[in-house]
């Protein structure tokens, strides 16, 4: 009887740190405590070692038994701990031998029948294991698959800890019970979304292909029933699908949310909260666990508020940090987390209130004031971000009737996206940029990238008569750069730039 | 006599003996006083050694040692204090220390015995 040491992680956002379980019994009256900063959820896994061990064959002693988790000042959640308690205390009592554990990873919540319960954030947590060196990992049954996402590392999935226990070595029954299940959730048809299902809309669908090619910020604004919906959902069908570290990056996150995690996704994530979301479930929150909110959980993806001027002022400004940074603390009185939450915006807006403001045919019957009151709950500052400014109009019925569909579909959209972004890297490399969205203005207005004055032209006009602000001239050279790099220029001409500006003319107007 | 408390006898026996046997001297059994009863009272290097002795026929009902907590604890030192104010002479520069001595089984004589030094 001695003291016996294992490993688990402790998540912090969705940076996992390891945490050593030093589990000691000395020769005391029997009293069972966890000390290094437990939250009340791991505080409990008391009762649930203590039980689980019984029913599991594996003998704690009756003595007094501390365990460390360290590094002690580290704040620790969650029941994911239960397992590496639980194998360091039969260690520590002798039932198993010490070495055994010494250099792998456990992680999992416990019944009390003894049987290995799913826990969340498994993923990022493994991949924490793997990154620290460590060879071999223990991992309940139900996030088997989610572990062994994970490059380099042995995963060990088991259903009990009698089982984990006799893996180690020790001279227990392993009960032959049915393993706890995740609920197992349908997948999105987002592969169904195709974006030849959009007819009649040719200037709006070559608008969104510009927007995935440059990564750029969209605005679509229009009457309802003019497909801004329609539109935004096919996006991440023609975007590039996600290399297999950012693919891991996205799933780390949903694991974070409690998703079950099967497979990496390499369709990017879209995410679209209602226009009721409070700044806390864009942000991401919680009084001890932060739990990531909408604009992480669209990382690497496409954010879509429709309805945008709907929600509250403050939740939309809660999107200039990370838009600006790429990233988002979430800072609470007992802890910082830091997400990763880089991803392209897409606002969709109606023209007024009732929506049928400047629609021919239909009459708006909002009073001025209500509708610059609208226009005007998005913030200067958000605006500009916006790269693409599009106005989407009704379909015609002549051309919605006439049955032809676009021969525009989303496979071939996205290898013109592709070939773009390509395009765009090769002229970007040795940068920190890799899509024109996210180049920075005076690089496009001076030095090697700079156009010819004549090209330059009519853009220059629009700056000196005080039509664009010097930030909207900076967005017009980025869409123009990426109209070039679809349409296979070497630099964007005449005709790019006018295309870019009539694709920015919201704001001139 | 009741059957635990026969049994109970039989243990705080057996503990004597197996205490003796590891060289404490006995002062003192089942002394009582307002505040409750110490089992026995012993004396080995220098230290004086307050025991506590439970016994239990089986575990069905817990292990003799979870019966001592910390409310038992601190009652344990109010009695060691009021022994050793009582015996003055024996008492006098000898450190204090709480001992448990648990017994599983129907027989004392045959029982499982754990011995803790210094339970705090």
């Amino acid at each position: 009887m001695s003291t016996a040491r294992t490993w688990a992680v402790a998540l912090t956002g969705v940076d996992g740190h390891m945490v050593e379980v030093e589990a000691d019994f000395t020769a005391q009256t029997p009293e069972f405590r966890i000390i290094g900063l437990p939250d009340k959820a791991l505080g409990e896994a008391v009762q649930r070692v203590r039980n689980a061990s019984s029913n599991a064959g594996l003998d704690v002693p009756r003595r007094r038994l501390t365990v460390n988790l360290s590094p002690a000042s580290l704040p620790k959640h969650g029941s994911g701990f239960d397992l590496s308690i639980a194998v360091a205390t039969a260690a520590a009592g002798g039932a198993l031998p010490a070495e055994a554990i010494r250099s792998t990873v456990h992680i999992g919540e416990l019944g009390l029948d003894g049987r290995l319960r799913p826990v969340p954030g498994v993923l990022p947590s493994v991949y924490a294991a793997a990154r620290a060196g460590f060879g071999r990992v223990v991992v309940p049954h139900a996030n088997a698959a989610e572990a062994a996402l994970v490059p380099d590392i042995e995963v060990r999935a088991a259903a009990s800890l009698a089982e984990v226990a006799a893996m180690h070595g020790a001279e227990v029954e392993v009960p032959d019970v049915d393993a706890v299940e995740m609920p197992v959730s349908t997948p999105a048809d987002a592969d169904r979304l195709d974006l030849a299902d959009v007819i009649g809309q040719d200037e709006a669908v070559d608008a969104l292909v510009t927007a995935a090619a440059g990564g750029h910020h969209l605005m679509l604004s229009g009457p309802p029933g003019a497909g801004k919906t329609m539109l935004a959902r096919r996006l991440p069908g023609i975007l590039p699908l996600l290399r297999e570290e950012e693919a891991l990056e996205v799933a780390a996150i949903r694991s974070l949310a409690g998703e079950p995690i099967t497979h990496l996704d390499p369709v990017v994530p879209f995410v679209a909260p209602h226009h009721s979301a409070s700044p806390a479930a864009l942000v991401g929150g919680g009084t001890r666990v932060a739990r990531p909110g909408a604009i992480v959980r669209a990382h690497r993806g496409v954010l879509f508020l429709d309805e945008t001027p709907e929600f509250q002022r403050v939740a939309l400004d809660a999107l200039r940090q990370p838009l600006e940074s790429g990233r988002i603390e979430v800072h609470r009185a007992g802890f910082t987390a830091s997400y990763p939450a880089r991803f392209q915006l897409v606002l969709a807006m109606n023209p007024c209130p009732c929506g049928n403001y400047g629609v021919r045919g239909a009459e708006c019957t909002c009073p001025p004031m209500a509708i610059r009151r609208y226009a005007g709950r998005l913030s200067g500052p958000l605006r500009d971000r916006i790269d693409i400014d599009l106005q989407v109009a009704r379909v015609a019925a002549s051309r919605a009737t006439s049955g032809e569909a676009s021969e525009l579909t989303s496979a071939l959209a996205r290898a013109r996206v592709v070939a773009a972004r390509e395009a765009a890297a090769e002229r970007l490399r040795g940068t920190p940029w890799r899509v024109n969205g996210e180049v920075p203005g005076e690089r496009l207005r001076v030095g090697a990238l700079r156009l010819p004055a004549k090209v330059r032209a009519p853009l220059d006009r629009a700056l000196e008569r005080g039509t664009v602000t010097l930030r909207a001239y900076d967005r017009v050279l980025r869409v123009a750069w990426t109209i070039a790099d679809l349409a296979g220029a070497t630099t964007p001409g005449i005709d790019e730039l006018g295309r870019a500006l009539f694709l920015k003319k919201g704001l001139l107007a | 006599m009741a059957a635990k408390d026969e049994l109970g006898r039989a243990g705080e026996e057996r503990a004597t003996q197996h205490l003796r046997s590891r060289g404490y001297a006995i002062l003192d059994r089942n002394w009582r006083c307002e505040q409750g009863e110490i089992d026995i009272v012993a004396f080995r290097d220098d230290r004086l050694c307050i025991v506590e002795v439970k016994t239990r026929r089986s575990e069905l009902y817990g292990h003799p040692f979870d019966a001592i907590d910390e409310r038992k604890r601190r009652r344990l030192w109010r009695l060691a204090f009021a022994w050793a104010a009582a015996h003055p002479d024996a008492a006098r520069r000898r450190e204090i220390r709480l001992e448990a001595i648990g017994l599983v089984g129907a027989d004392a004589s045959t029982a499982r015995l754990e011995h803790l030094v210094d339970i705090l």
